[in-house]
């Protein structure tokens, strides 16, 4: 049994699975404080949110163990059955799910749910490795630029498809691992740039824009080196621009009208706070009203009365910030800072690429969902309904979270039995 | 590969970055920003007003005048209103379907969550059957609240009455909330402070759906609330009450006071009208009729309406005479049936001239106060010219609390008039008079202008020989009993009590066996003074001033019955009347009495009653 037990976890990075543990259990406390119900005072109590949650971390732990038993061979060859597996539950759940608020996303058995948007991060994360780490691979050849782009985009579109655009939107971070992979920087800026170009056509009106994108292309014009290069360059930025400009334009007028609401809201154009503002204000009341050292464990009056939506799930860090105050909220994003720059450190000593892609996939998606879910509370990004890794309650975000890290860390400790 | 294992760096930076701007955005937001802090407890807290039980008014017999009455407001909280049965609803409330769709349609307007009154002040009755039912209709709570009743009907005048603050109130005075009570006119008014008592302060912590989860800190900054204190007001009820009644059909004012302490016994404004109608449901409808009203029932004639003081005037002039060493007890002056030096105007009753001072008063001899306020302002040996005599002699006036507020413990009282040189100046032109073209003031017509109240106060200074207290109608604040400390301060007159003596003999005259005589009483020395007030609007007012017994008097009292003619005709049986209930409680002349009280004085004013 022993010897069994060691085998399992012999060169494990025992670092990564504590913050692991401490960030699942920070989680666990602070969903019992958000939805603390007199009646039920035992964190242990099924009925309750918490209760649940104990359940959901159970069987996390479960999995991670299952996880770690199994050879580490074995994740790299089914990465494409597995993906392919996924995309087919992604179409099913189009036809077979249940309706959840708007989204068809879910797959119902009894009380519980199961979302197969969320096991299509570390399905594609884990794909994105074995095809950019075969030997022939280059990031500089278009051909891999599109494929890569395909198995990114096809579950994009078929999330998107189920309504589910917050989840979507993840799928968007692998633009970090790609360049880590050797895509241009140029990629990464012109991503910059889009964004920005994204909230400017947003903010102001395209024939102003344009006539200023134009205005600076002239000006470049009149100073750069004349090369034919440089000239083709310059006119196709401000082609794609425009085009960025105008299907922009065209995209946000066809927006669901609480979609928009929320992108107004983000950007400041609509400040109606009982309205769709309403959840970023009061959550940003509040994590502001926990000051430096927070209204203790159980005070907060914002979460525990309601004030705050969903403050189990999405809003949970406005728990954090309003019984931990900065101190709490500063220690949550520190951990997860230093996780991350863990997993960037486990990648980089990886002999083989499938794992070192793998890695890169993981941190990129939580560090999506961390910029996201907390930039959202504190008002630094539009309201995108994504969970706060290993923090909100739910037994899908959990175990897909657990899935992602855990395979990564049985990789790692697998790292010095393969050769190449 | 090995060129690209650089970008780690790059990834890592990007991860630091984000990560250090949230963590200066979150240092921000928390730390440095108290906005939010303040946001979270608006939304939170509830701050629940705790309304104390206002003061009681009992009067100088221990009788009570005010008190608080329950009264039922029917609460909803529209979230909370399901599956009721609208049509019992309706009848038990005893309002229309429509009603009812209407008054939901308004409190769901104003909030689904919070409460807010459906119904005000419901009847006993509605109440009663109401709470039998209130457990089938969810959603509807009664609040109770307080009423002020006036259980003796009387004073309405003087005990004023409570309403909802004015905006303009709220504005200046942070203590006053929209919706809080606060007393309008009278004692209520005067007394606010003392009445109302300190709210408390109860703040409770409220959910999203604004249902309430307990107190704040355990209670730790609540405060409770401190009932108003009671009053003791110096009104005899049964004296009001009595004169109340001689004063029905009639419009006038009686006034009595006590002059040992300058509380007022009874202040009474006639037509008055019963104080329960300002209070409750029908309040508004109330006091439009009252309003509208030509008879002004809602006109505090007592403190605020100016009367000549006619020949009740005359005993200020004697006295000055005297203080001022032209006019003696033994100083005698013609009289043939008028004034001799100005032709005979005034004109004067027949009487025996001529008289001596007291004679002069018990006869009210026109003329001799005319040579009397004569030699007062052409005395050139000690005043220049007519303007310093004048000046002079107004001071002697002011001095008695005439043409100045007095500032009584009443919120309407007015200062009257006694014009000031420069009036005259202005209507005669300067030097353009002389003491005969203001000689009407020597029997108190003319521009003179006096409320009951001063009347009343003058005959105190008179019976106290030359001193008053300020006249006061709450003998008693709270726990001590005391009264305000202005209160009890003696106002010393211009003139000095040797010579009020002979004053005093012609008012026992007056009464004993001059113009007075149906005031008089058995074992009891009243001494009093008719006046018949020339009123250009219509018919005389008839008025009385008197107090009794003569040595250490116990009562003041002067009456005036608009219209009522000579002043012997109405006030002097009315303030006989008013003396004897007073000092004895029971009435010697029922005839009279009966007389008086069935009497009815028509209004014979042309416009409306503003005598200014």
């Amino acid at each position: 049994m022993r010897k069994t037990q060691e085998g399992i976890f012999r060169n494990i990075d025992w670092i990564t699975v504590i913050m692991y543990l401490i960030l699942v259990a920070m989680g666990w406390i602070n969903i019992y404080a958000s939805v603390y119900n007199e009646e039920h005072q035992l964190i242990t109590d099924l009925t309750q949110k918490y209760g649940k949650q104990m359940i959901w971390i159970g069987t996390s732990l479960a999995i991670a163990l299952v996880i770690l038993i199994v050879d580490g061979n074995f994740y790299a060859a089914v990465a494409w059955p597995l993906w392919i597996i996924i995309l087919i539950s992604l179409v099913a759940v189009l036809f077979l799910g249940t309706e959840i608020s708007g989204s068809k996303s879910w797959f119902k058995f009894g009380e519980f749910g199961v979302q197969p948007a969320e096991f299509a991060k570390f399905a594609t994360a884990m794909v994105l490795a074995k095809y950019l780490s075969q030997l022939d691979i280059k990031m500089t050849d278009n051909r891999t630029k599109f494929i890569s782009a395909a198995l990114i985009g096809i579950p994009i579109l078929l999330i998107l498809l189920e309504n589910e655009t917050g989840v979507a939107l993840v799928f968007f971070a692998f633009i970090l691992v790609l360049y880590r992979e050797g895509l241009s920087g140029n990629f990464l800026l012109l991503g910059v740039i889009v964004v920005i170009l994204f909230i400017l056509t947003l903010l102001v009106d395209k024939l102003i824009l344009i006539v200023a994108l134009a205005l600076i292309s002239g000006v470049l014009f009149l100073f750069m080196r004349k090369t034919r290069q440089n000239i083709i360059l310059l006119s196709s930025l401000f082609v794609l621009s425009s085009g960025v400009i105008y299907s922009v334009d065209y995209a946000y007028s066809h927006l669901q009208s609480h979609q928009k609401k929320r992108i107004d809201v983000f950007l400041g154009k609509e400040s109606d706070i009982k309205k769709a503002g309403y959840n970023v204000n009061q959550s940003l009341i509040a994590i502001g009203s926990g000051g430096l050292s927070g209204k203790g464990f159980l005070n907060g009056t914002q979460t525990k009365y309601d004030f705050v939506p969903e403050q189990s799930t999405d809003f949970i860090f406005c728990t954090v910030g309003e019984e931990w105050g900065f101190a709490g909220t500063a220690l949550v994003v520190v951990m997860f800072l230093l996780l991350l720059l863990r997993i960037l450190f486990i990648a980089e000593r990886q002999r083989s690429p499938f794992s070192r892609i793998y890695a890169y996939g993981v941190a990129s998606i939580i560090f999506f969902h961390l910029m996201v879910n907390i930039g959202m509370t504190i008002g630094l990004a539009p309201v995108i309904g994504i969970p706060l890794p290993f923090f909100s309650y739910g037994g899908s975000s959990l175990w897909s979270f657990t899935i992602l890290l855990f395979i990564l860390i049985k990789l790692d400790a697998y790292r010095l039995e393969i050769l190449r | 590969m090995n060129a690209l294992s650089g970008r780690r760096y790059v990834i890592a930076i990007i991860f630091i970055v984000v990560s250090l701007i949230y963590l200066m955005r979150l240092f921000y937001i928390q730390v440095l920003n108290d906005s939010y802090k303040m946001s979270a407890n608006n939304n939170v807290l509830r701050y629940m007003t705790e309304y104390p039980a206002r003061g009681l008014v009992y009067d100088r017999e221990g009788v009570l005048l005010v008190y608080n009455e329950a009264a039922y407001d029917l609460m909803v909280t529209p979230r909370q209103v399901k599956q009721i049965d609208t049509i019992d609803f309706c009848e038990t409330v005893g309002i229309t379907k429509q009603q009812f769709i209407k008054k939901m349609k308004q409190v769901k307007a104003y909030s689904p969550y919070k409460e807010s009154i459906f119904e005000k002040q419901l009847s006993k009755e509605t109440y009663a059957a109401l709470q039998e039912k209130l457990y089938k209709f969810k959603g509807f709570f009664v609040q109770a609240r307080t009423l002020r009743k006036y259980p003796q009907e009387i004073a309405a005048h003087t005990l004023g009455y409570v309403g909802e603050v004015s905006e303009k109130i709220t504005e200046k005075n942070p203590y006053y909330k929209s919706g809080d009570y606060i007393g309008i006119s009278g004692i209520e008014k005067s007394y606010e402070e003392e009445l109302r008592g300190k709210k408390g302060l109860k703040i409770m912590m409220v959910d999203v759906f604004n249902r309430p989860k307990g107190r704040f800190k355990d209670g730790m900054y609540d405060t409770t609330a401190i009932s108003g204190q009671n009053l003791i007001s110096s009104l005899s009820a049964r004296l009001q009450k009595y004169g109340e009644q001689l004063l029905q059909n009639k419009s006038g004012a009686i006034v009595a006071i006590d002059p040992s302490t300058g509380e007022i016994l009874a202040c009474i404004s006639g037509p008055s009208y019963n104080p329960n109608l300002l209070v409750g449901r029908e309040r508004t409808k109330n006091y439009g009729k009252l309003f509208m009203d030509k008879s002004l029932p809602l006109f505090n004639r007592a403190l605020m309406a100016y009367y000549p003081p006619g020949s009740t005037f005359k005993l200020l002039n004697g006295l000055i005479g005297e203080q001022e060493q032209v006019t003696f007890r033994e100083t005698r002056y013609p009289c043939n049936r008028g004034y001799p030096v100005m032709g005979g105007k005034p004109k004067c009753h027949p009487h025996p001239s001529p008289m001596d001072l007291p004679g002069a008063v018990s006869t009210s001899c026109n003329s001799y106060f005319c040579y009397v306020f004569r030699s007062i302002i052409d005395n050139r040996k000690k005043y220049p010219n007519v303007v310093a005599g004048y000046n002079a002699w107004r001071d002697y006036v002011l001095s008695f609390g005439v043409g100045v507020k007095i500032h009584t413990d009443l919120p309407q009282e007015l200062p009257g008039n006694v014009p000031t040189q420069k009036y005259y100046d202005k209507y005669f032109g300067k030097n353009g008079w002389k003491s005969s073209t203001i000689v009407s003031l020597s029997i108190g017509q003319g521009e003179l202008g006096v409320t009951p109240l001063q009347m009343a106060n003058i005959i105190c200074s008179i019976a106290n020989k030359g001193y008053y207290y300020t006249p006061h109608i709450v003998k008693g604040i709270g726990e001590k009993k005391q009264p305000r400390d202005e209160y009890k301060v003696k106002h010393y007159t211009k003139v000095e009590p040797q010579y009020f003596e002979p004053i005093i003999d012609g008012m026992q005259g007056a009464v004993d066996h001059g113009t007075s005589t149906s005031a008089r009483l058995k074992d009891i020395v009243v001494c009093g003074k008719t006046g018949t007030a020339q009123n250009p609007h219509g018919k005389d007012h008839s008025v009385f001033v008197a107090f009794a017994p003569r040595d250490n008097p116990k009562i003041a009292v002067a009456v005036l019955v608009e219209n009522g003619g000579w002043g012997a005709t109405w006030a002097v049986p009315i303030g006989g009347l008013m003396i004897e209930k007073y000092l004895r409680d029971s009435i010697s002349k029922p005839d009279m009495e009966k007389r008086m009280l069935e009497g009815i004085v028509l209004s014979t004013e042309k416009k409306s009653k503003d005598d200014e």
